[in-house]
């Protein structure tokens, strides 16, 4: 499945003296197979206040009881942005969007004008400041025309950091200030990315396959099921 | 000393049609019960504040309870979007809503302002997005030009948190979020706790908010339901999941809101 190797991929580029700021949802199943797999003294820190988390499950929310009941420290929520986030104690910090433009650039804000959106999401939450505070930026989001624009409807936050982007059909790594395609997951064509792309993509000479997933990276990842799935 | 009272005597109390009101909680101790309170008095033209409006502002907000949203996350964690707040937003259902939007980042700092008496918070903020421009100052050691956001100060912050004594002392632990700043920075503050006491016995983690600055405490067992008080309840996953169907439609939300808030009775 895209979305197990998605995580797998993202997983394998965290090291296990890395300090990461993670969101739920892909990052969060990303950075625990990172700690039940090759780097076990990595270090999760979810924005709610909890510093070196270490779950058993995975949290269906960024709040939830163990992230608290496990962690090393928890801190209020001004603490956590001002002196953990913005004080640049964090390594690498997990993006996702509706939308990421060529340069990295997401927005996680509105589809169609702001004042009269078609849709209206989320919004940008720690976002903004965790894409210019961080040293790493890592984006983690599935690969469509709708998704991979030329001109984003609302920039949420800038891509100056933006290091890696994993999708479900490869990775891409900016070169020049542009992301680059450098990856194709098995099975994958680069002509299906770039069908995928909604600008002309630029792609790296010596574009690798990734490595197929370990029988040990499947069989962990497996074992981390979500909390409100069980 | 805080006032000891029922639930629907401290909303009736202090908020008024008008106000501007936070109930705060970031994935922990959301005041559930105190919101549903707010839509079974019928409160008006509130102008909301919170970093993370979820289900609870979901309701208040298809409720009609809400002319604007202060905020910088509005969604279901784990599950997607609010839709009672894309109805507001994309239709005006039941009323237009007036949006200020903010990173998370300068909402907490418009948090920590207000309840430092300051009346802006500064923060390395904002760069590149194009969220509402915030002002920005210069500093005058360095020369560097930061972002500054004007301090919260609501009419009334509403917080939950686990447990309180007889005088009215708040004692909450796990996850805090902005809960201490939320009561400092109102003018009014409302504390709904899950159980009285006669001694706040010492826990690891654990702050107390003295009772001389909080003006009303209400106890109101399982008041954070479907979040979670922790120590007493966990969160009620299932409930945040059941709500993207149950929101979804105009019909079926009113006729939940109906069955379990208006007709529900005051704790």
């Amino acid at each position: 499945m895209s979305s197990e190797l998605m995580a797998i991929e993202a997983a394998r580029r965290l090291r296990n003296d890395t300090v990461c700021f993670v969101g739920i949802g892909l990052p969060s199943t990303a950075a625990n197979l990172a700690r039940a797999t090759h780097a076990p003294d990595c270090v999760l820190i979810y924005e709610s206040g909890t510093i070196g988390a270490k779950p058993t499950e995975l949290p269906l929310s960024i709040g939830d009881g163990e992230l608290a009941d496990t962690a090393d420290a928890v801190v209020s929520v001004p603490e956590m942005f001002a002196y953990w986030l913005q004080g640049g104690r964090i390594d690498v910090g997990f993006l996702g969007a509706a939308q990421i433009d060529r340069h990295g650039n997401l927005n996680s804000t509105v589809i169609g004008p702001y004042d009269s959106p078609t849709v209206r999401l989320p919004g940008g939450g720690g976002a903004p400041e965790i894409a210019t505070s961080v040293r790493d930026v890592f984006v983690m989001l599935n690969q469509t025309p709708r998704t991979f624009v030329e001109r984003l409807d609302f920039c949420t936050s800038v891509g100056d950091r933006v290091r890696v982007v994993v999708t479900d059909l490869g990775v891409l790594e900016p070169q020049d200030g542009e992301l680059t395609l450098t990856q194709v997951h098995p099975g994958v064509r680069v002509d299906d990315v770039r069908a995928a792309t909604g600008w002309e993509l630029r792609v790296a000479d010596d574009v690798r396959e990734t490595t197929t997933a370990s029988e040990d990276e499947l069989r962990a990842l497996r074992a981390l099921r979500t909390k409100g799935d069980a | 000393m805080a006032e000891i009272v029922s639930l629907a005597d401290a909303i009736s109390a202090l908020v008024r049609d008008g106000d501007t009101v936070a109930l705060e909680g970031f994935t922990h101790l959301i005041p559930h019960a105190a919101g549903h309170e707010l839509i079974r008095q019928r409160r008006r033209n509130l102008a909301l504040i919170r970093m993370t409006p979820d289900v609870v502002y979901d309701q208040l907000i298809g409720a009609g309870c809400a002319r604007s949203l202060t905020f910088s996350w509005g969604g279901n964690p784990g599950v997607g979007s609010l839709h009672r707040l894309r109805d507001a937003v994309e239709n005006g259902w039941p009323r237009p809503l007036e949006l200020n939007e903010h990173s998370h980042a300068g909402m907490a700092a418009a948090w920590a302002a207000g309840a430092s008496n300051l009346p802006f918070g500064v923060l390395r903020g904002y760069r590149g997005t194009d969220l509402p421009a915030p002002a920005t100052v210069t500093c005058p050691f360095t020369g560097e030009e930061l972002a500054a956001v004007r301090a919260h100060r609501p009419d009334v912050g509403i917080v939950h948190a686990q447990r309180a004594d007889r005088q009215g002392n708040v004692q909450l632990w796990g996850i805090l979020g902005v809960q201490k700043e939320t009561v400092l920075a109102s003018a009014r503050a409302l504390v709904t706790v899950e159980e009285l006491v006669d001694e706040l016995e010492p826990r690891p983690g654990a702050i107390v908010l003295p009772h001389w600055v909080i003006d009303t405490v209400a106890v109101v067992p399982g008041g954070a339901h479907p979040s979670y008080a922790h120590g007493y309840y966990d969160r009620d996953n299932d409930f945040y999941k059941r709500w993207d169907q149950i929101s979804r439609d105009r019909d079926t939300f009113t006729r939940w809101l109906d069955e379990h808030v208006y007709s529900a009775v005051a704790a």
